[in-house]
């Protein structure tokens, strides 16, 4: 059985630091060797490195490759007729899009994973879902953007979808409540985008001063925090209005990229991201990229062992946080935990070869 | 109508082919079969057979031949 399979076959916050370390090492580094031989611009950039896959490294050790390298290179580590989907997402800067490459072996172990992940917070039962964005977003399929993909990711927990905004991002209330009528007396699913939800809903909701009224709630979001923190919204507020507007809900924010999807970061009860089996973090300092202690700021480096048919098991990203623990959240789940800052200041990291020299 | 011409509707009717096109699909194999097309393949099926499928069965159903397996699961018989 390989990692990844026996990775499925455990619960997805169980691993500790050695164990953890044990499997995250051989595997990305299985991966590192797989994607250096399979990749030519992957191969390229370990070279200038002087980076020897066949020795055994420790993760801390691991190469990584700035997150834009996707937006001006095709990176891909298997045969283009491999390729069933492409991600793209526009990322901060906007204009260059990053292309992820996908085979239908790693589109499947991305829902495999996020699966796993998900229903560790839900339990199994697929749950009536309110979708808190519009359904435009699946129907124009030239647009499918990590957004859309976001969407259509979620509603495998989901059954009976209900998408609460019109084509104009207004709050349909009749649709919405009789979706709630429908299901008053069962456990309610929400997944939206993190400004969107606090844009469309939430705002529209405290205008009109009408609650959901939703007796046990789990709300799901993702994506940026950037124009909330313009409107002095942190995460204490967003929850609280959200059980202010909608009722007894659980909120439970929830990051990750385009670039490694799947492999996501869920906010526990205790306000802390965590990572799962399947991920890891290191924050780094900015100028030399040695790894930050706990507590200490630093940019932020992501693995994951999802990505088989395009080289981003190991990415430098351009968020900011601090790890703030491992194995010891009051949660109970294993593995470390962190917050994100934000994104860097005037983020522009060049191609590595240009601005990292291993020591 | 037998089950098996229930199923095969539910693919010519979800994705605008022939019952010939639908017995060899898989998925990604057309464009309308893309993961947008399989929420709806699989919303589909559940309304036409009553059933409601666990996540891991969604993410699996990956051909039209793996469809019927998986629904053998859910006590429902294709043939």
């Amino acid at each position: 059985m390989s990692n990844l399979e026996q990775l499925f076959e455990i619960e997805p916050y169980s691993l500790n630091k050695e164990e953890k370390e044990k499997m995250l090492s051989e595997e990305l580094g299985r991966l590192t060797e797989f994607h250096y031989n399979n990749c030519p611009e992957y191969k390229k950039i370990l070279d200038r490195l002087g980076y020897d896959v066949t020795k055994t490294h420790t993760t801390g050790e691991l190469p990584f490759i700035p997150v834009r390298l996707f937006k001006f290179y095709d990176l891909m580590s298997c045969p283009k007729d491999d390729i069933v989907k492409t991600m793209t997402s526009s990322g901060t800067s906007g204009q260059a899009v990053s292309k992820i490459y996908l085979s239908a072996q790693n589109t499947k172990n991305q829902s495999k994973t996020l699966t796993e992940i998900i229903t560790s917070f839900i339990g199994k039962q697929r749950l009536p879902l309110l979708l808190l964005d519009t359904e435009m977003v699946k129907k124009d399929r030239s647009m499918f953007s990590a957004r859309g993909a976001g969407i259509i990711g979620f509603s495998m927990f989901g059954r009976d979808t209900v998408y609460a905004l019109d084509s104009d991002m207004n709050l349909d209330f009749e649709k919405v409540a009789a979706f709630l009528e429908k299901h008053k007396d069962e456990p309610i699913l929400m997944f939206g985008y993190t400004y969107m939800i606090w844009q469309f809903v939430v705002k529209e909701l405290k205008k009109r001063g009408v609650n959901f009224n939703i007796k046990n709630g789990i709300l799901f979001h993702i994506g940026g925090w950037k124009k909330l923190k313009d409107e002095a919204v942190d995460v204490f507020t967003y929850n609280k209005t959200i059980n202010d507007v909608m009722g007894s809900v659980k909120v439970y924010n929830y990051y990750g990229m385009a670039e490694q999807l799947g492999s996501v970061f869920v906010q526990c009860e205790h306000g802390h991201m965590h990572c799962s089996n399947y991920s890891d973090i290191i924050t780094r300092h900015p100028y030399d990229f040695t790894p930050c202690k706990f507590g200490e700021k630093g940019i932020i480096q992501l693995l994951s062992v999802l990505p088989e048919s395009y080289p981003g098991h190991s990415l430098l990203t351009e968020d900011e946080g601090v790890v703030l623990g491992e194995d010891d959240c009051p949660c109970g789940r294993k593995g470390k935990y962190f917050e994100i800052k934000g994104r860097i200041k005037n983020a522009e990291i060049r191609g590595c070869s240009d601005t990292y020299e291993r020591r | 109508m037998t089950t098996l011409e229930k199923y095969t509707q539910v693919f010519t009717d979800t994705f605008g082919i022939t019952d010939e096109e639908a017995k060899n699909l898989k998925f990604q194999d057309i464009k309308a079969w893309d993961s947008v097309g399989h929420m709806g393949l699989i919303s589909a099926i559940e309304e036409a057979f009553d059933i409601m499928m666990e996540t891991d069965d969604i993410i699996d159903l990956s051909s039209f031949e793996k469809g019927k397996e998986i629904l053998a699961k859910y006590d429902v018989e294709i043939k």
